[in-house]
């Protein structure tokens, strides 16, 4: 009932991990997948290696979560070791790289084709790591369009691009990602960036002083964002910011989701959150005799 | 629904010199926890780290062993700065109905099982201790295990106890009784021979094992022990989760995510 396909992916539920939570190493993507996901993202991987921004990476307030990681990974060298074997997985997985211009992603892009990655996904949007992202000025139509340009060229994976709810032409970001040869988007990044407080040494928490809002606080920015692209671009879309449940799950299949993420709802309910989710979502649409995810997508705008 | 998780700082009440390494720090702040669990020690607008109380109730204390940047600057605090603090987390020792136990630290690993003692004689639990370190200047806690077990040292340089490691001593133990539960923490070759013998002597054992921490609530992903979060699912493992570990004593992931033989 949940078994879906997304730019060819075959998932057995609509439920990807989201980037950067868990998968730094094939370990805990085995973690996921026994959790239940359809599908894992990777970590972002960088050309260098990165150690990221110091501790605290991460603050969880009441409605979600801050996080300022600064794309820490081991490099393109170890991960083509780390991830040069996927044969024990049985959901496909999606290779995710960061860099700081078109030629650096087009390069990483190239190295990536000849793992065995059944999508490659391109975060232009992470709102908290200096060089990379929107602080390096990818938020735009022309960087996008000059990004996804230069990586299509390089891959024949789906090759999907990840854009940032925080910017108001969020449509014009994804119709540039379509024109220049995306096969999906996925909205989107986290929200922001944020900022909390210690009031007793009056320092933000956060090393980086500012970070991405995830979680349920997200969610409904998240939810407009999907229903307003579901009108603008024809590629499917990731859904993804804060999904807890199987009801916010439907509700971003609803708005104009294919597919849906699933980050930091591991922090409250750990990796099994996926079995979690499908389990809720199978019983809501026997409950209301629908037959497949499929036809739950875009219902919102009939 | 969810609840807030982040570093809340605190005036340092008083900080003690164990050893010429150590230094415990008192603070006026309330954590209840199980021994075994950890909190992240949080240097305002300079770093976080992970710490075991040594202290835990009305107030708590961390006891930390200068090694490098962190503890270092850790070090050149005065009572009345702050340190944040959040946490517990992880799972902890279990001690449920056991009767006798040996607990077995290596150097700092001291401060992991230092609550474990005190809570098991609380429930009358006969402790043997195993304390392994350089040299008699670094033997911690004395008076502390003394009250509450019966402390066996060994220095590398039998300056204090037997000349030997942890499992000279422990070996001994181990033919003379039998134990409920063998507790241990320590550097990870001391904690991979201790394994070794435990299993030799068929004697149930639990490890507090570090990986490299930095959210510490189960999100990032950098302290995984085989399919295990240390933060999350550990740090404490069993002598059979270990045993079946392919990363145990082998790998870990530095700060970057690299894999590194340890
Ligand atoms: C669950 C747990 C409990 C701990 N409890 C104590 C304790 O009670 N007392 C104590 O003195 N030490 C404890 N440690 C170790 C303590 O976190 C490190 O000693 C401290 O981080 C060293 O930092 P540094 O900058 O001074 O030294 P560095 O030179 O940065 O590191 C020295 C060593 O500490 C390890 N380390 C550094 N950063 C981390 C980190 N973020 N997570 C895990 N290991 C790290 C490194 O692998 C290295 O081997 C604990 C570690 C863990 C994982
Ligand atoms: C700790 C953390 C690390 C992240 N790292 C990355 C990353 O490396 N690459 C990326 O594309 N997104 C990264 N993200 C963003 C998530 O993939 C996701 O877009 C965002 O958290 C919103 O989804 P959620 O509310 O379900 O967590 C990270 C998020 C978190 C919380
Ligand atoms: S420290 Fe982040 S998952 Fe354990």
């Amino acid at each position: 009932m949940l078994e879906t396909s997304f730019c060819g992916l075959k998932m057995q539920n609509p439920l990807i991990l989201a980037s950067g939570v868990l998968g730094v190493n094939k370990n805990n993507l085995l973690r996921a997948e026994h959790g239940g996901a359809g599908a894992l993202t990777i970590k972002s991987i960088s050309l260098e290696p990165r150690e990221g921004h110091k501790n605290p990476i991460t603050a969880v307030f009441e409605c979600g979560m801050l996080n300022a990681v600064g794309y820490s990974n081991p490099g393109l060298k170890e991960a083509m070791k780390e991830f040069a074997d996927l044969s024990e997985f049985s959901v496909p997985i999606i290779g995710s790289i960061t860099a700081g211009n078109a030629e650096e992603f087009a390069s990483l892009a190239k190295e990536f084709e000849k793992l065995s990655f059944s999508a490659l996904e391109l975060p232009l949007s992470c709102p908290h790591t200096p060089g990379f992202g929107l602080l390096a000025g990818q938020g735009t139509p022309e960087a996008t369009k000059a990004i996804t340009e230069a990586v299509r060229k390089e891959t024949r994976k789906p090759l999907i691009v990840k854009i940032s709810p925080s910017i108001p032409n969020i449509a014009e970001i994804a119709i540039a990602a379509e024109k220049a040869g995306a096969d999906a988007i996925n909205c989107g990044n986290t929200l922001g960036p944020g900022m909390i407080i210690d009031i007793n040494s009056g320092k933000p928490v956060l090393h980086f002083k500012v970070g991405g809002v995830s979680g349920p606080a997200i969610r409904p920015i998240i939810v407009r964002c999907v229903f307003d692209l579901y009108q603008s671009v024809k590629i499917p879309i990731i859904g993804l910011g804060g999904v807890m449940n199987g009801r916010d799950a439907i509700e971003m299949l609803q708005a104009g989701a294919s597919a849906v993420g699933v980050g930091t709802a591991i922090h409250y309910d750990g990796p099994e959150v996926f079995g979690k989710i499908s389990k809720e979502m199978e019983a809501w649409i026997k409950a209301h005799k629908y037959k497949s995810v499929q036809e739950l997508v875009g219902i919102a705008h009939k | 629904m969810p609840t807030s998780d982040y570093p809340v700082s605190y005036p340092i009440k008083k900080i003690v010199s164990e050893t010429p390494s150590i230094k415990t720090f008192y603070l006026d702040s309330e954590i209840s926890s199980s021994p075994g669990q950890f909190v992240m020690v949080w240097i305002p607008g300079f770093d976080e780290k992970p710490f075991a109380l040594t202290k835990n109730g009305k107030e708590i204390a961390i006891t930390a062993k200068k090694r490098g940047a962190f503890t270092e600057k850790l070090f050149s605090l005065k009572e009345g700065s702050l340190l944040g603090i959040r946490g517990p987390y992880g799972k902890g020792f279990e001690f449920k109905g056991a009767k006798k136990a040996c607990i077995v630290a290596g150097g700092i690993g001291m401060a992991a099982v230092i609550l474990l003692a005190e809570e098991m004689a609380k429930k009358k639990i006969k402790i043997d201790f195993v304390q392994a370190c350089r040299c008699k200047e670094e033997v911690l806690f004395e008076k502390r295990i003394g009250k509450i077990a019966k402390l066996h040292v060994a220095t590398d340089d039998g300056s204090c106890g037997v000349k030997g490691n942890a499992c000279t001593v422990l070996e001994k133990l181990l033919k003379e009784k039998k134990f409920d539960c063998v507790y241990c923490c320590g550097p990870e070759p001391m904690m991979v021979s201790v394994l070794a013998l435990c299993n030799k002597f068929k004697a149930p054992a639990q490890f507090a094992v570090e990986r490299y921490m930095k959210c510490a609530h189960g999100i990032c992903g950098n302290c995984s022990l085989d399919e295990h979060l240390c933060c999350k699912d550990g740090p404490v493992f069993a002598r059979e989760q270990l045993g079946k570990s392919k990363e145990f004593g082998k790998t870990h992931y530095e700060k970057s995510g690299k894999k590194t033989v340890i």
